[in-house]
């Protein structure tokens, strides 16, 4: 003991939390959540963390991961293929913090037992307000424009030319899931007229709908890509739906960047096919295009749609809600029919 | 009509001036080189003058010219018209109200996506090659923020009914309370600022409205607030923004007007939380030719003789 040592005796220790108390949970890599809300997920759970370790990554699940019955992934990250599910014996649960599903092999999932439970709705407001801004940016120039003042070109070269008037256009919501939906509600307000095409016609709604996406385009002079990614749409939106679309037409995409074609879409931009575009997701980012860089009718997002503090809290209360009633055997809060 | 002679105060528009030149007997005001070798020229013989944001009609130029009937402006404001000059001497007054409310509603919409969501931060993020270097950060969400509106006219109702869509709740401050809409009402601006997160300027710039913005409704509206600005640059006093801006006692604004266009206080440049417009509110093929359109046949109806169809005075 230290001569010096205070006279007033040190607190008692906390209990500690044994990891093994709590349920495991794996994780591949940290999904974006994990970089404000980690303490939360490793307070409630076990994380067995293989991004973590020096082991390769079959290494480490068959290793440590054998008894792991749930596993929190993202969008980012390896995919979680038919390889990675077959090391997991004891998987019973895939929780995504993603509203897309494209990087899960959900036949496997399917053919196993394994339930899925994703983002849900969680956010689909706030992608649907990026889509917005996205579109509204590339009519009235609010981008461009702004990169115009802050050269000093309007005291110099004059007024900016003129934008596109938005009111009474007509808008093709290309998949009118959740995200499709508070798209279409928020662009009637603007005076726009909503048409979309889906998987299935929606009773719900009185919106006209098209069987293919072709004819969409034909009939719209805005194209939003709401839907997922799956073997179907993967380069759904080629050279054919964009001349469709025509040269005043304006594509905005918050789904995956896969779902476009995405050199026809830079060649289309670059040759004046198309009047304009708003991206948030690119085939394989953070690549994007450099041509896109050269161009004014063209608005770029970091694939940030769902990055607002009050979704990446809701979808940790969410993601641990799920976590938390799968291992109590309660229904999950979002999960997803997989048929 | 060609032997009518119209004035056109600045460069507002091509397809304007062309309408004006097939119809009437046009003189524009910006090919003379000084007041004087104007007024000798033509003093005598303008019937109308059809103005703009830049250049309306002032006493100066009211009292100028003797043969003036009407002003016909090609914008929706009124602040650089002296109206009551105009009431004075007889002199008719249109502007290009209505046409113009769903582009220039559009423009506010905008600007408050871009600030809330940094639609133009994100957009300079990718073209500067950071992307690969780590995500963009979290901002906050959109929808539901509440909004508070001075000035619930023709254009602050248009983005009332946009925000409302984005479940954001309404309030405002207005001349007179509007009952007929849901939205709350305030009796002064302190008392929005207060209450708002998003402070939109919908109102028109007249002596009471001037500076209505100050450092006092600044301070109201707060370090998390955020001003936008559809109307005038003189509803704000800017070295005030400009400041709060800097000092991070105002959250961000979006700004489409100034004080002194097209000059915009160099200090906003490197702000991330800030959106800069060039006055383009209704800056749209479709509007522009709408507004110009109604100047042309408010014009017409006046010299047949017939009722003016957007009259102000």
């Amino acid at each position: 003991m230290a001569s010096d040592q205070a006279t007033t005796p040190p607190p008692p220790p906390l209990p500690e939390i044994q990891s093994h108390d709590l349920s495991q949970v794996i994780v591949l890599h940290p999904p974006p959540v994990f970089n404000y809300f980690k303490d939360l997920f490793s307070k409630k759970f076990h994380l067995l963390k293989a991004w973590e370790s020096p082991l390769p990554l079959h290494e480490f699940l068959t290793n440590h991961a054998h008894s792991a019955q749930a596993m929190l992934c993202s969008g980012t990250g390896p995919s979680i293929s038919a390889d990675i599910i077959r090391l997991l014996p004891s998987l019973r649960l895939v929780a995504t913090t993603s509203a897309g599903l494209n990087h899960i092999d959900l036949t496997e999932c399917r053919n196993r037992g394994i339930s899925i439970a994703n983002a849900g709705e969680a956010f689909s407001e706030d992608v649907a307000d990026l889509a917005v801004g996205l579109l509204i940016d590339v009519f009235r120039k609010v981008s461009a424009s702004d990169r115009y003042v802050r050269h000093g070109l309007w005291a110099t070269k004059g007024d900016y030319p003129l934008g596109s008037k938005l009111g009474g256009k007509r808008i093709g919501i290309v998949g009118l899931g959740s995200i499709g939906f508070q798209v279409a509600k928020r662009l009637e307000a603007f005076g726009c007229n909503i048409s979309y095409n889906s998987r299935k016609r929606k009773d719900f709604v009185s919106y006209p709908f098209y069987t293919n996406v072709c004819e969409l385009a034909a009939n719209s002079d805005v194209l939003i890509i709401c839907c997922g990614l799956t073997e179907q749409t993967r380069h759904m939106i080629n050279r054919e739906v964009l001349l469709a679309l025509g040269k005043e037409g304006v594509i905005v995409n918050i789904g995956r960047g896969a779902i476009i074609h995405e050199k026809e879409l830079v060649q289309c931009l670059v040759q004046g096919e198309i009047g304009g575009a708003g991206l948030d997701v690119f085939e394989n980012e953070p690549d994007v295009p450099k041509e896109l860089f050269e161009l004014d009718n063209v608005v770029l997002a970091p694939h940030m749609a769902v990055f607002t503090t009050e979704s990446f809290k809701d979808l940790c209360d969410l993601m641990i809600g799920n976590l938390e009633a799968f291992f109590s055997k309660k229904p999950l809060l979002s999960p997803v029919m997989n048929e | 009509m060609d032997s009518i002679t119209v004035l056109m105060t600045s460069p507002m528009s091509d397809y304007l001036e062309n309408q004006l030149k097939d119809r009437f007997n046009l003189v524009k005001l910006w090919t003379y080189s000084s007041k004087t070798d104007f007024f000798k020229h033509n003093s005598h013989s303008i019937r109308a003058i059809v103005g703009n944001t830049k250049i309306g009609a002032d006493a100066e130029l009211i009292d100028s010219l003797p043969e003036l009937e009407i002003v016909s402006s090609y914008s929706v404001g009124l602040d650089k018209i002296d109206l009551r000059k105009c009431q004075e001497k007889g002199i008719r007054v249109t502007n290009t109200p209505d046409v113009l409310t769903d582009d220039v509603a559009d423009v506010a919409m905008g600007l408050m996506l871009a600030v809330v969501r940094r639609v133009c931060e994100c957009d300079r993020f990718v073209r500067r090659g950071l992307w690969p270097k780590g995500d963009f950060r979290l901002t906050n969400k959109f929808s539901g923020m509440q909004v508070g509106i001075v000035g619930l006219g023709r254009i602050g109702s248009a983005i009332a009914k946009r925000a409302e869509a984005f479940g954001c709740p309404i309030s405002y401050y207005s001349r007179s309370e509007k009952p007929e809409t849901n939205y709350k009402y305030f009796s002064n601006i302190i008392d929005l600022a207060v209450n708002c997160q998003i402070l939109v300027v919908a109102c028109a710039l007249t002596e009471e409205t001037h500076h209505i913005v100050n450092r006092e409704v600044i301070d109201a509206l707060g370090p998390e607030g955020i001003l936008i600005n559809i109307g005038r640059g003189s509803h704000i006093d800017e070295p005030e923004l400009v400041s709060a801006l800097l000092e991070g006692r105002l959250g961000g604004a979006g700004l489409d007007v100034y004080e002194n266009e097209p000059e915009v206080p160099e200090q906003l440049f490197g702000l991330e939380n800030v959106v800069l417009m060039p006055h383009v509110g209704s800056d749209t093929v479709e509007t522009t030719d709408a507004m110009a359109d109604l100047v042309i046949k408010n014009l017409e109806a006046h010299f047949l003789k017939k009722p003016l169809l957007t009259p102000v005075v």
